[in-house]
């Protein structure tokens, strides 16, 4: 029984924020939002050159074949640095579907080497996301189709854009037509294979608004140290002392349990589902709180276009109903817990073990 | 991340398992606010100890079974879930205990810690006073040396259990010209001792739950101080963090309150129906406890890589106590016209448990430390923000 990250595990991720710490400063986003295309070719060939997107790309195809756990710290960090979805879209929840396909499976070996050397755009495309990110730039959109993994290239779709209050965000009601020579497994093969996925697009979400309740926290932490009212930092005083007290904890709880959401994903575990719904309710909830006081304690400056946090703050309301709303994961975790063969209580916090 | 129990772990839990299977009481204790129920409380503990069950992490020689705390979250687990007797020595175990095994000398180690793992004394803490509550450095109450003897004059308050207790422990300003938290020591006082009056003071639930400590020129031995002369304050804050967060409220009583609230749903479809926002407050009670058990055990695995715990129990503060209190106000919910009941109402709900529990979380913000007041130490210490 080892809860805990490997000390490489933690090294890796103190690497990639060092990367979006130089590469995705605040400035540079506020450039991304104002572009036709919502995205940074520059930027783009950066993260490809550093090899990001290569990271949960199985060995085979050239990728260093990193699993969920690893990205529970990783997605903190996109979401810190408010990466716009392409990334994770790409680097982790399309690859861990085209890696769950069966070898072999048309496209599946090519995809996964295109993204592993940066050359491949895919967004996904599921019923549980009425809009799809990223269509507009995408080379290929992987597309869920009455639990068939359908693929599709540009020229056998059509899009609408329906812009969102996070600029970073480029969404399109997709229209397509699925046919044999699209799809690339049937249902029977794709309804597990799309279950995993929503989990993982969940997953990926949760650790986002976690390191985007981060960046707000620290944005608050910040401001209240430097501005003054009464002739002394307003930090000091106990009702935006608390308030922001308020925001860590939220924070500090809803870690381990995408910690552990990120474990059972990556271990197929019976309650997977019961574990990334409730990491994304704790994740979600802590970032709309971070917003929440976080403008609160900005005063009218939090109110305004020209104070950074609002960039953190529309993302992590826009990423609330990503990969799920709250009414579908709450009725997962109901489903779950009110089913009579629930194993709920002390000794099932990890849900039922085995022996080593 | 490793998420599976060994071998010895698993034998562990069930080792304990059939132990509490087979010696549970066989009706619930009464409370153990009252006399009467202080002392069965106190047989209980008697024979967790016999079984070597009372401390589990103490070492061997003092009676317990030298566990790491997985294990101690494993005992945690199996304890709850039997729905076996509240602890009612945690003041001498968890407070007392490990602050004596950190500062004490061998004697007082010795004589002390068999008799606090027994539960042959029951402890009751002296901290508070009248004027000396959250800010608890305004202690006045004093110890002042005469030879080889305290003389301690002074009133305490809000000492849990103090009525049924043989023995507090608490700070007492032994230099009278010391400010704040220098000059204080750290001294135990037997409560037989002449001097000592105490006037018990009646909680929410009409029993002498706590009560006030009058010390009249109370002549304590300096062999009961514990640490050095004037470094009280410092020997008492030494253990508070780590104990007052994780251990004196483990996750599994939650655990174990959200599995009964959900069952208490369950077999009430009618009320559910007609608050169907019941629902949600359900699931996020056991989502609540649910991430306080995956906190611990993440907190329990950096502390065994070498982490030290600090502002962050004052989290496990805060999320406990707020969450007990939530769970409680749900059940109540539930229970409607039925919730205000008391156990001897013929028609109570599992005797009046859900009310005892509801008014006892009233408490859980307050004690050990105000929520208020974790909060300025999370602000002041987790995010460095400035002092008043």
């Amino acid at each position: 029984m080892d809860f805990t990250f490997t000390e490489d595990q933690l090294a890796f991720r103190e690497a990639i924020s060092r990367f979006l710490m130089t590469e995705a400063p605040p400035e540079l986003l506020r450039d991304i939002w104002d572009t036709e295309e919502g995205r940074s070719p520059e930027l783009r060939a950066k993260i490809s050159e550093q090899g990001l997107t290569a990271l949960s790309v199985p060995e085979a195809q050239g990728g260093l074949g990193m699993g969920d756990i690893t990205w529970a710290l990783l997605t903190q960090e996109l979401g810190y640095y408010a990466i716009p979805d392409s990334l994770a879209d790409t680097a982790f929840v399309a690859t861990g579907l085209l890696s769950a396909l069966p070898e072999g499976t048309r496209m599946r070996e090519e995809l996964l080497s295109r993204i592993a050397e940066g050359s491949v755009r895919i967004a996904v495309g599921h019923s549980v996301n009425p809009l799809v990110a990223d269509v507009h730039l995408a080379d290929v959109v992987l597309q869920e189709h009455q639990g068939e993994v359908h693929a599709l290239c540009r020229d056998n779709i059509g899009f609408e854009r329906n812009p969102s209050i996070d600029s970073s965000r480029r969404l399109s009601r997709i229209s397509f037509e699925p046919s044999d020579a699209t799809r690339l497994v049937g249902s029977e093969q794709g309804r597990a294979v799309w279950a995993q996925t929503l989990n993982r697009g969940a997953l990926a979400v949760a650790g986002q608004s976690l390191g985007l309740a981060q960046r707000m926290l620290d944005l608050s932490v910040d401001y209240v140290t430097q501005r003054k009212q009464f002739g002394k930092p307003i930090g000091s005083f106990q009702a935006v002392k608390h308030k922001l007290a308020d925001v860590a904890s939220k924070i500090e709880f809803a870690k381990p349990v995408l910690y552990h959401a990120a474990h059972a994903l990556a271990h197929g575990d019976a309650q997977a589902n019961l574990n990334v719904s409730h990491a994304k309710l704790a994740c979600c909830e802590a970032a709309w709180l971070a917003a929440r006081n976080g403008i609160q304690v900005h005063g009218a400056m939090g109110y305004t276009w020209e104070v950074d946090l609002q960039m953190f703050m529309k993302r992590a309301w826009a990423l609330d109903s990503a990969w799920g709303d709250r009414a579908f994961h709450n009725s997962r975790v109901a489903e779950t817990l009110l089913a009579d063969t629930a194993q709920i209580g002390p000794s099932f916090t990890f849900g039922a073990l085995q022996n080593d | 991340m490793q998420l599976t129990y060994t071998d010895k772990q698993n034998a562990f839990r069930a080792e304990l398992r059939e132990w509490l299977k087979a010696n549970l009481p066989t009706k619930p204790l009464a409370s153990y606010d009252t006399r009467e129920g202080f002392e069965e409380h106190r047989a209980w503990e008697r024979k967790l100890y016999d079984s070597r069950w009372s401390m589990v992490m103490w070492p061997e020689h003092l009676g317990g079974r030298g566990c790491d705390l997985i294990e101690w979250l494993i005992f945690e687990e199996e304890y709850y879930a039997a729905n076996a007797p509240m602890r009612v020595n945690q003041n001498g175990q968890l407070l007392l205990g490990p602050t004596l095994i950190e500062f004490g000398t061998e004697e007082q180690k010795q004589h002390f810690l068999p008799r606090i793992a027994s539960s042959e004394d029951m402890w009751a803490q002296a901290w508070s006073e009248p004027n000396a509550g959250s800010d608890m450095a305004a202690i006045r109450s004093k110890a002042i040396r005469d030879g080889d003897h305290y003389v301690v004059s002074g009133q305490k308050t809000w000492s849990t259990r103090a009525s049924f207790a043989d023995w507090t422990f608490g700070l007492f300003r032994s230099d009278p010209d010391s400010q704040r938290h220098h000059g204080l020591s750290y001294l135990m006082v037997p409560l037989d001792s002449p001097g000592v009056t105490i006037r018990p003071i009646k909680a929410l639930n009409g029993k002498d739950a706590f009560a006030e400590i009058f010390f009249d020129e109370v002549r304590v031995p300096v062999a009961h101080r514990l640490g050095a002369e004037g470094q009280g304050w410092n020997v008492a804050m030494a253990t508070a963090g780590f104990e007052r967060g994780l251990l004196l409220r483990s996750p599994a009583r939650f655990q174990q309150t959200a599995k009964r609230l959900i069952e208490l749903y369950k077999a009430n479809p009618q009320v559910a129906e007609r608050d169907p926002g019941l629902r949600d407050a359900v699931i996020e009670s056991w989502m609540g406890a649910q991430a306080y058990a995956q906190s611990a055990y993440h907190t329990v695995g950096l502390v065994q890589k070498g982490a030290k715990i600090g502002a962050e129990s004052s989290i496990n503060k805060i999320i406990w106590s707020e969450l007990d209190l939530k769970m409680h106000e749900t059940a109540m919910r539930i229970l409607g016209a039925r919730g205000e009941l008391r156990s001897t109402a013929p028609e109570a709900v599992a005797n009046g448990s859900w009310l005892e529990g509801f008014l006892f979380a009233q408490a859980g913000p307050i004690y050990a430390g105000t929520n208020e007041i974790q909060r300025n130490i999370i602000a002041e210490r987790m995010l460095g923000l400035p002092k008043a």
